[in-house]
């Protein structure tokens, strides 16, 4: 049919342009990070204003990712599915860049301080084991390991639900005062779960086996 | 003299309030970052990264410079000015330096009440003019875990209670700050002040507000405060965390009982009544063993310290707690 070859002509370079935006979109953030560096643009304590900013920058990455494949269905938009893997893996990324300045400029790389801030701290923990979870997600997103772990795969990847619920408390307990900023993270995540709960309990059954 | 003692028919403070509605002056000029942050998946957005563009004029004051100036660096004035937990202006730090600069802080008028034999309101401005100014360039240690050197002016606290004879009763000084939510926005919301019950109250021990370093603070860097840092008038405790430091203060009352604090009635567990600087007493989410210091340096020069027990100053105040468990009163 006419109409369906013109639109099946402009939804594959729109999932094209879609995947470049998610590129530039990621990425512009942290040129102008490096910019702001150089030009002292962060402010009195730059290393907090550049640890904050990465780490909301993840969250977002994040609610982004687990927005795509609700929105796919309800605008019957499969192509657009296909943003799911360079956003987690841009997420991946900001989430290293967070941890990494914590490390290197909070913590001036003193091994035992970062190894007992991570034991005491438990929002530190909270951010680390979501870190740790998005590395599994990461390694495991090289497509050769994809088809090798065929259905295992995709269970492994739900874990993003997790990772997104600990993202969201290790923002919330890591905040001096006000809970509404968190919360309104928080709410957006459990929405978009909220809006796949099938998908979800039929993940959390298949570990009572 | 410049104490007024007041008498039943006088003015009452929030009279003197002036009605000038707050003016927003937000700095239009984000630069490139906030066109940026449009762009894409709008990472940027949320947290202002800017420095303020204009700012309420300094005026130059007359004192005593510290000799010998203590062997320290310190923290340039941009930075001073510029990094502000001042939440009635909002929570980020950069906030204060932003939204605080239409603060009407002229005229002021602090009132000296409650266990005294002279209770009286002096006009701050007046005030600036005869105490005798001197400057103490002391370091600031912020709960938060970053610190700061600042040139105060000011003038001790304990001298100028004096002249209102406190009386036996008077165990606690209490302090509280301007409340005036036309002309502060976090007063007005709740989520621009952080949560936080205003007016801001703290408090000390009589014989911490006695203490020789303890200070009222006009000015900094030789200038008037500006409003950011609590302008016309705050106070200055330099071995306890920078949270004790009120600002803008419109009344101080003396007490019998402990009095209330406003970090401690938010978070009773993370924030005590003392909140003396003590590196073996961490916060519940964070240590307290080193400090970020806020030198001249840009991000990469940026060096953690040791954070030092009373900050350094123990040797002058620790004689203050002799018998008493930091651990439990911290």
């Amino acid at each position: 049919m006419v109409v369906s070859t013109k639109s099946a002509a402009w939804r594959k370079p729109l999932a094209l342009a879609l995947q470049v935006a998610v590129h530039i979109g990621a990425a512009l953030p942290l040129l102008w990070l490096f910019y702001a560096i150089n030009a002292g643009r962060l402010g009195g304590d730059p290393v907090v204003e550049l640890i904050h900013y990465l780490g909301l920058g993840t969250l977002r990455l994040l609610l982004l990712t687990l927005l795509i494949s609700p929105l796919a269905r309800w605008l019957g938009y499969g192509q657009l599915n296909r943003l799911r893997r360079p956003l987690g893996l841009w997420a991946f990324a900001w989430a290293s860049l967070h941890f990494s300045a914590w490390m290197a400029l909070d913590l001036g790389f003193d091994w035992s301080l970062i190894g007992s801030e991570l034991v005491k701290r438990t929002y530190i923990l909270l951010g680390f084991s979501a870190w740790l979870m998005l590395l599994a997600l990461a390694i495991t997103s090289l497509p050769a390991l994809m088809r090798r772990m065929g259905k295992s795969w995709k269970k492994l990847h739900r874990l993003l639900y997790v990772v997104v619920l600990l993202a969201c408390w290790h923002f919330w307990w890591s905040v001096k005062s006000g809970w509404i900023e968190p919360a309104i993270y928080l709410c957006v995540a459990l929405l978009l779960l909220l809006w796949r709960r099938e998908g979800v309990s039929r993940w959390l059954r298949s570990f009572k086996r | 003299m410049l104490i007024k003692n007041r008498s039943r028919g006088d003015v009452a403070e929030s009279q003197v309030t002036p009605e000038q509605a707050y003016v927003s002056r937000r700095s239009v000029i984000k630069g490139l970052g906030a066109g940026l942050g449009i762009t894409g998946i709008g990472l940027l957005g949320g947290h202002s990264l800017a420095f303020a563009a204009d700012e309420a004029p300094r005026k130059p004051l007359d004192f005593q410079p510290q000799k010998p100036a203590p062997d320290l660096i310190l923290t340039p004035d941009s930075k001073v000015t510029n990094h502000n937990n001042f939440y009635e202006f909002g929570t980020g730090k950069t906030d204060p330096a932003q939204n605080a600069q239409g603060l009407k802080t002229e005229p002021w008028i602090l009132t000296v009440e409650g266990e005294v034999e002279k209770p009286g309101t002096v006009d701050v401005w007046k005030l600036m003019g005869e105490i005798g100014l001197e400057e103490r360039i002391y370091r600031m240690r912020c709960v938060e875990a970053w610190s700061m050197v600042i040139p105060w002016v000011g003038f001790e606290l304990g001298k100028f209670l004096k002249q209102f004879a406190p009386t036996s009763r008077a165990k606690y000084v209490a302090f509280e700050t301007l409340y005036d939510p036309e002309q502060m926005p976090g007063q007005r919301n709740r989520y621009v002040g952080g949560g936080i019950d205003y007016p801001y109250v703290e408090g000390l021990r009589i014989d911490e507000a006695m203490h020789p370093l303890t200070i009222l603070s006009v000015g900094l860097y030789g200038k008037t405060l500006p409003p950011q840092n609590g302008a016309p008038i705050r106070l200055v405790v330099p071995w306890k965390y920078g949270f004790k430091g009120i600002k803008s203060i419109v009344k101080i009352r003396l007490v019998e009982e402990m009095p209330p604090t406003s970090w401690n009635r938010l978070l009773p567990k993370e924030y005590g009544f003392y909140a003396n600087v003590n590196p073996a007493v961490d916060h519940p989410r964070w240590s307290q063993a080193t400090e970020r210091f806020i030198g001249p340096g840009g991000l990469f020069s940026v060096k953690r310290q040791a954070t030092l027990p009373f900050n350094g100053y123990g040797e002058e105040v620790a004689a203050l707690y002799s018998n008493m468990d930091l651990r439990k009163f911290y």
